[in-house]
């Protein structure tokens, strides 16, 4: 080896143990994973959202949180990997599927009734193992310049006639789509959700890269109808500075219309990490500060009474409909996939 | 004719009979019989017992459930049709990997082509761009391209380097006397490449084809994107969806399975003729093929697949950086992204790169059964997709490693279990083009094996060492599921900052951390093309 490189060799050496020192000073502090004092937070829900609750949550209490981001899905598939030897105290998912399975695997702490009995109890878990901190309805949002709204669709099913030939958006890889989907199994059957599904393929919908796509064309009057949920249209309102700056407006589907499914996004603490920390962090989480918090950034439902939201057009959360199914169950995505790809809609 | 053509194909390969009797006796030849070293034996079995740590898990949670479950998942009419589907996809995208990179190799190497230093540096860049960076581009500009045909245009764009890169190295170190008989015994010029250069590309080709395919099958950034139902998408679905470890694990065995297929058939594709060249002095430079009436078409062709794959992606992330209406950047978080991003990236090239060392060295000297087996152990982790190897890694490092989960080490480990064949392969072509004489004679001269490697072996291989690295270096800073679930809590990569600014639709926020990822990545990139062409000894051509 010739002196350049030896030279290189030492440098990238050096470089390579200040690498590590710096990686290492991130990490601080602790022996192990869980050594560290602050509560460990596993996020299902976007940075952008929880960073700033969690420095509320942090100025209120005087408790440090360490959070760890990720999708919902594999946060939990982790967990149940971690099992009893988990680092994290508390998981914050975006919807009560993950939830459910970590309840089903024996991964949550049962919470106390006074947490619970915050939250209507459609919201929760029948257990006690988690508790929704904010809900979101399917609507069919759509461009009132095209569509009077007194013709407006009785069901998400009269979506398959020749009125709606080519006029409906759509975004099929989006979670909350496939959820939709996953309750109008689970409340009409597979049979009947076969034939909605081949239907509305059939008829042409317009598929999008996302519910903020399908919003745009809808309020531009590319298409007349979009499938997507609520909030969509109250945060374009906000950015626009007011809903009459925008011309799309929200519908509900009447009753227990599959079409009108409500979601909740929620939180548990793990198996044995039932601390004061924790609990405090999901007490705050439902609080009237917690809760604000939700309906003001993300014009979510907040779950807790009295709490209020601005959601003009809409009725309030005790007057949702969708149809009655059980938020833990939503989980049978699998078979929803396969019959999305079965019909073609991917 | 073929047989007149075999010689010089080989040409500078000694006596088979005298040489193999002269490796024997000092115990370095590529006879089976003879024991490998153990300086060498041993961390190569460590590494390869680090490559073989995924599979540990998968049988685990495989066979949980037994049999049955096994069997369920795999007769299901939807896994089928998914490998397939994403066996087509892999397949065609190497085919059309192939034909780009050996043409640009060839091009930029070979030809008269204006500009081809800069060329060959600008069309290795394309490495630096993620996959899901490209596909959100594309998809931005033309939504009507999701679906396969998508998922092809991405996956082309962003690796064919890895074809062109080998290639393109070899090309320049060949001996041009093969091309030079065979063209003195009357063949055209194509049909000297196609007769006398393409074989000795053979297993630049095949090597940098078999990434292409095992990326294209791991891949979940593009497909995902382009909503394209690949195989991937499945093993992501079943853990998304029923949190049901077992389905995941069956079929990233049946993954690893199709891996362990593929690593067969490059390894028989490869061959046994020697590469290396052996003969007084060096090689003398090659010739420049004057392209003539082609040369405005190539220059054509040329710019336009750097504008497909370099191109689309830098103008969306200029578009995304100019509409973008959530003002100004978070400086100090993308520099401390930055720094992470460049660190764990750092840490896990040098890992994998002294792990690869002696598996790569002795696959290449060795054609023994252990050799070849400890090189195929490297590549089961690559066709896995990342999730697959962090929940491995979760699995033992919470059993067996809890003090280091969820901190530096174990991401690194997961690098290295990802990208150890990309450093495996660039040791291995580069050991096996500098002779094994060389070797052999400082055996004679009484060196023990160990001072054989630090003073002969290495240097010579460094180069190709160094740009093995590169390319893990690069691929680990575009690496995002693993590094989600594994990164020390409470740090943050480009690649997952921009996973984040995504999630929330905010493109324009995830602008700069994508630029900074791209141009980040570039400048090992532009060292990795420059490092082909400071080889090249051939004149420019004036026009």
């Amino acid at each position: 080896m010739n002196r350049t490189s030896r030279r290189l060799l030492a440098g990238l050496a050096t470089a390579a143990l200040l690498a590590t020192a710096a990686c290492g000073s991130d990490d601080e502090p602790g022996e192990g994973a869980s050594g560290s004092d602050a509560l460990i937070v596993y996020s299902g829900r976007n940075e952008t959202l929880i960073a700033p609750l969690i420095e509320q949550f942090t100025k209120a209490t005087g408790i440090e949180v360490t959070p760890r981001y990720g999708g919902s899905a594999e946060l939990a598939a982790q967990l149940l990997e971690e099992g009893d030897r988990t680092p994290a105290d508390v998981f914050l998912s975006q919807d009560a599927g993950a939830l459910g399975a970590l309840e089903e695997a024996g991964g949550l702490e049962t919470l106390p009734q006074t947490t619970l009995d915050r939250v209507p109890a459609k919201y929760r878990s029948a257990e006690g193992a988690w508790v929704g901190t904010s809900g979101r309805s399917r609507v069919l949002v759509y461009n009132p310049d095209l569509v009077p709204a007194a013709s407006l669709p009785k069901s998400v099913f009269d979506l398959t006639g020749p009125a709606y030939k080519g006029k409906v958006g759509y975004a099929p890889t989006n979670a909350s789509f496939q959820a939709f989907v996953t309750g109008m199994r689970v409340s009409a059957g597979e049979e009947r959700t076969r034939e909605f599904l081949t239907a509305f393929q059939a008829n042409e919908p317009q598929s999008f890269e996302g519910n903020v796509a399908v919003l745009e064309a809808v309020d531009a009057g590319t298409i007349p109808f979009g499938l997507i949920n609520h909030y969509y249209l109250y945060e374009r309102a906000a950015e626009a500075g007011g809903l009459d700056q925008v011309t799309a407006r929200n519908y509900l589907f009447p009753g227990t219309d599959p079409g009108s499914l409500v979601n909740v996004a929620g939180v548990g603490i793990l198996d044995g990490k039932g601390s004061t920390d924790a609990q405090a962090f999901v007490d705050f989480l439902v609080s009237e500060q917690g809760q604000t918090f939700f309906a003001e950034q993300t014009k979510e439902y907040p779950l807790v009474a009295g709490v209020p939201v601005e959601l003009e057009g809409l009725p309030p959360l005790e007057q949702l409909g969708g149809p009655d199914v059980d938020l833990s169950q939503l989980e049978s995505l699998d078979e929803t996939l396969a019959l999305l790809d079965e019909v073609g809609l991917t | 004719m073929t047989q007149v053509l075999d010689a010089p194909a080989r040409v500078g390969t000694p006596h088979p009979g005298r040489r193999r009797a002269l490796l024997q006796r000092v115990g370095l030849g590529p006879s089976g019989s003879s024991r490998p070293p153990l300086v060498l034996l041993v961390p190569a079995v460590v590494t390869a017992g680090v490559a073989l740590l995924p599979l540990v898990y998968l049988v685990v949670r495989a066979f949980e459930e037994g049999l049955g479950v096994v069997g369920d998942v795999l007769l299901r009419e939807r896994t089928a049709r998914l490998l397939l589907r994403s066996l087509a996809l892999a397949s065609s995208v190497t085919l059309a990997c192939l034909v780009i990179g050996v043409g640009l190799a060839w091009l930029t190497t070979r030809s008269d082509l204006p500009g081809r230093r800069t060329w060959a540096v600008v069309a290795a860049l394309p490495l630096a761009v993620p996959t899901y960076v490209a596909a959100f581009a594309w998809i931005s500009f033309l939504p009507e391209l999701a679906g396969p045909v998508g998922a092809f245009v991405v996956l082309t764009a962003c690796s064919y380097p890895y074809v062109l890169l080998p290639v393109a190295a070899t090309l320049r170190r060949l001996d041009p006397a093969g091309e030079e008989v065979a063209r003195s015994l009357g063949l055209s010029p194509w049909q000297a490449f196609r007769r006398a250069t393409l074989p000795q590309l053979r297993p630049a080709m095949a090597a940098g084809g078999l990434l292409v395919a095992l990326y294209a099958l791991s891949d979940f950034g593009a497909v995902s994107i382009m909503r394209f139902d690949a195989f991937t998408r499945v093993i992501y679905t079943s853990y998304r969806s029923s949190f049901d470890r077992t389905p995941a694990a069956v079929l990233g065995l049946l993954l690893v399975a199709v891996t362990v297929v593929l690593v067969w058939f490059e390894g028989r594709s490869r061959g046994r003729a020697s590469y290396s060249r052996v003969g007084s002095g060096g090689a003398r430079a090659q010739t420049t093929v004057r392209l003539g009436l082609l040369r405005l078409p190539a220059v054509l062709l040329t710019t336009g697949l750097a504008g497909l794959s370099l191109g689309v992606p830098v103008a969306a992330l200029v578009y995304w950086s100019a509409v973008g209406d959530r003002g100004q950047v978070d400086l100090p978080a993308l520099l401390s992204a930055a720094g992470t991003s460049v660190g764990f990236a750092f840490l896990g090239a040098l890992v994998t790169t002294l792990l690869a060392v002696p598996v790569g060295v002795l696959a290449a000297r060795r054609s023994g059964r252990l050799p070849q087996l400890l090189e195929r152990a490297a590549w089961v982790g690559h066709a896995l997709p990342g999730i697959v190897v962090a929940f491995s890694l979760v699995f033992l490092a919470v059993r067996y490693a809890y003090p280091l989960y969820q901190r530096t080490p174990v991401l690194v480990l997961a690098y290295v279990v990802l990208f150890l064949p990309l450093a495996v392969g660039a040791v291995r072509a580069s050991a096996a083009q500098s002779p094994p004489a060389l070797e052999e004679v400082a055996r004679a001269a009484g060196a023990r094996p160990l001072e054989v490697l630090r003073r002969v072996t290495l240097p010579l291989a460094a180069p190709g060492i160094g740009a093995g690295a590169v390319l893990v270096f690069l691929t680990c800073m575009k690496e995002l599921p693993a590094t989600l679930l594994l990164q020390p809590l409470g740090s943050a990569t480009l690649a997952t900052q921009m996973w984040t600014a995504t999630g929330v639709a905010a493109y324009s926020a995830a602008a700069p951390y994508a630029a900074a990822l791209v141009l980040l990545s570039a400048l090992p990139t532009y060292l990795l093309g420059v490092r082909t062409g400071a080889l090249d000894r051939t004149p420019e051509v004036s026009p």
